[in-house]
């Protein structure tokens, strides 16, 4: 499947790639602006982001070409690293890069009833330009080898992003703070990333990468070191929603347009855990990671807070996307348990879990955003009955939530399985009822979701059978039939985390 | 000690304005004055950037006198002996590096993160822009922009929508 996809594609292009994977969106998204009608901004957006889409697997395939992971380095407007900016990919970045370009291309076809509905007509073009944009700095982040480059790309998402949140505001005006919390939460975020990055700077006299991490070996004992680690791990925790900095997230998760919700809890999250383990690993290096001990003493309390206290809030959330927003957070914890372990098991669980989640969050919030769409409201009196009124979509939203909990056969249980393997290698028995704990809170907080969408009458007797319209129904499907798929035989993506993972160790820490 | 101190004024300076700019975009009520806050926070980060780039008796980083000559004649040199303009740009760029090394007359402050710091200007335009425009828009809803009144506004109505919720809850059991 990927080599065949990678062969239709020229010699030209395929060399080109990690260019224009980003360059495409980034080009579409001011014509998408100044389209007349939303409907073609909406079809430009799907044709940027499926080009992206046929690029990131491009990719995958001329790193997988190699065994072991091959590393490609394309020197951005033929500047060579040393002087200019490097786009480097390896297994991480083609994971990442798939992972977002394909959950983009879908979030752009299930969009436009969601969209026609909650966003005025005269700003639909607007919208998916902001779209598009937020795409691109996603798939920058993934894609930049350059430090300082990488905090351009994390704001221009960013920007694009608080735009996105805030135009919930025709649905629900609380939106408005919830953007500017966001802003100023996320704003401080990327500034201490570009603090901790000037240090680096300051200690070493490079910002690309790789350069990074063979000069950072001679200067281990400075001070400007530290401070540059703190801030990175600070800046970059908080665009994660690592656990007490994720303040910011129920909020804007909870009320800007439902398309928004499904893209950024698949994607956003997901891009600032791979920056973060691109620094924790590449750049800083393993050894320096754990001997400041940060690792163990910051990274795995704060993952198994998330876990613990995140999973309470969602158990005692009667708005159903506040629920799935505070499990995000509590997600987000098994992976920096997984991380915080330091194992090749171990990353590689923290990056399998990443990508399943996304699936999760991706199917899970789509199938919500069909909900709002037909019925309005999703407090979980709303969801009451709707098994019965709309049973393809809440057989999907079924399945990411059974997915969610971890039950066997989903893709779900196949990440925290291999979470659970890792943490007992590694003798972290308590870890391991940690985990099992919190995914028993997780039965409980999906489960009053499920009993009530499956097992109530519905509160308002007139609702028919009204279900969500097929251009919703397709993504949908294809998200939770890739849970189901993973969960039966998770090698492909297993393979990608584990590859990304000893990418990690091999590569990374000489 | 008093001499390590006043040694890194320009640090002290950075870390003050850094904590001031923090200290008001977290404790200040009003949203524009958090994003003034945001905005001081942002510019200490500017002024800590350029005070890495400075180096004693530099000059701004443009070629002049002795430099500027050498890098004239080089220029010459090559174009005249270059057959096409790709070699000519190749070997621009080796006199350059050569440069970094050895030939230097005058000190230059390194440029690279007066450079970066023009892109983190801009995004920090960008970003005060929209929220800005954010803010606008709560002052539309809400009629007013003090975060506490919002957060108010926004209890009673979630008061409210609980209220109904379980009003609705009981008529569904029945």
């Amino acid at each position: 499947m990927i080599e065949f996809i990678s062969s239709l594609v020229p010699e030209d292009l395929a060399a080109h790639a990690p260019a224009l994977l980003i360059a495409i969106p980034m080009l579409m998204a001011p014509i998408a602006a100044f389209m007349p009608s939303g409907r073609i901004a909406w079809i430009l957006s799907i044709l940027a982001t499926g080009f992206s889409l046929v690029m990131a697997i491009v990719l995958l395939s001329q790193v997988q070409s190699i065994e072991g992971g091959a590393v490609i380095s394309y020197a951005m407007g033929g500047w060579q690293p040393d002087a200019g900016i490097e786009f480097r990919i390896d297994a991480l970045n083609s994971m990442v890069l798939l992972l977002v370009s394909a959950i983009g291309f879908l979030a752009a076809i299930f969009s436009w009833p969601t969209v026609q509905a909650e966003i005025r007509d005269a700003k639909t073009a607007m919208f998916y330009a902001a779209y598009l944009v937020c795409f691109t700095g996603l798939t920058g982040v993934a894609s930049t080898g350059d430090a300082f480059n990488l905090f351009v790309f994390l704001e221009i998402s960013s920007i694009a992003t608080y735009v996105l949140v805030a135009l919930g505001a025709t649905r629900d005006r609380r939106a408005l703070p919830a953007a500017s919390n966001y802003l100023l939460m996320g704003t401080i975020g990327a500034s201490f990333f570009v603090v901790g990055v000037g240090f680096l700077y300051a200690a070493t006299g490079t910002l690309n990468m790789a350069e990074l991490a063979v000069r950072l070996q001679g200067v281990q004992d400075s001070k400007a070191v530290f401070a540059g680690y703190a801030f990175i791990l600070v800046g970059l925790g908080i665009k994660a929603a690592m656990f007490p900095l994720h303040q910011w997230l129920p909020n804007a998760y909870a009320y800007s347009p439902s398309f928004v919700t499904m893209f950024l809890a698949a994607t956003a999250t997901k891009v600032a855990i791979y920056a973060l383990v691109r620094f924790l690993f590449t750049v800083f290096g393993l050894e320096f990671s754990f001997e400041g001990s940060t690792l163990i003493w910051i990274l795995m309390p704060m993952g198994i807070a998330a876990m613990i206290a995140c999973s309470f809030q969602a158990v005692f959330q009667t708005d159903v996307r506040r629920t799935l927003a505070y499990s995000s957070v509590a997600q987000v914890g098994y992976m920096l348990l997984g991380i915080s372990i330091g194992t090749a098991a171990g990353v590689s669980a923290g990056l399998f879990h990443l990508v399943n989640h996304a699936l999760i969050k991706g199917a899970l919030f789509m199938a919500l955003a069909g909900v709002v769409l037909t019925y309005k409201g999703t407090s979980l009196q709303d969801m009451r009955g709707l098994g019965r009124s709309s049973p393809w979509t809440m057989t999907a939203f079924a399945i990411g939530a059974v997915s969610l909990i971890g039950i066997p056969l989903t893709a779900g249980f196949q990440s925290k399985f291999a979470l659970v393997n890792a943490l007992f290698e590694h003798d972290w028995w308590w870890a391991v009822a940690v985990v099992m704990f919190s995914s028993l809170l997780a039965v409980v907080y999906m489960g009053r979701i499920l009993e009530a969408v499956f097992f109530r009458a519905p509160t308002n007797p007139n609702k028919r059978h009204k279900e969500a319209p097929l251009i919703i129904l397709i993504p949908l499907w294809i998200l939770a039939l890739a849970n189901i798929w993973v969960g039966v035989q998770g090698g492909f993506v297993a393979g990608l985390a584990e590859d990304a993972a000893a990418s990690l160790f091999i590569g990374g820490a000489p | 000690m008093l001499e390590f101190i006043l040694e890194r004024g320009n640090y002290w300076a950075i870390i003050a304005l850094m904590m001031i700019g923090l200290y008001i975009a977290f404790a200040a009520t009003n949203l524009i004055k958090r994003l003034i806050g945001l905005g001081l926070f942002q510019t200490s980060i500017i002024l800590f950037y350029t005070s890495l780039a400075r180096i004693d008796g530099g000059t701004a980083p443009i070629l002049f006198g002795n430099d500027y000559k050498k890098d004239k004649g080089h220029g010459d040199d090559y174009a005249a002996g270059a057959d096409h303009a790709g070699d000519a740009a190749d070997a621009a760029y080796g006199a350059a590096k050569a440069y970094g090394e050895a030939s230097i007359e005058n000190v230059y402050s390194n440029p690279l993160p007066h450079v970066l710091m023009l892109t983190a200007i801009v995004v920090g335009v960008a970003t005060l822009a929209v929220g800005l425009a954010i803010i606008v828009r709560i002052r539309e809803a809400y009629g007013t922009v003090e975060a506490d009144e919002i957060r108010a506004m926004d209890l009673e109505v979630a008061i409210a929508e609980a209220a109904a919720d379980t009003e609705r809850g009981k008529a569904g059991t029945v």
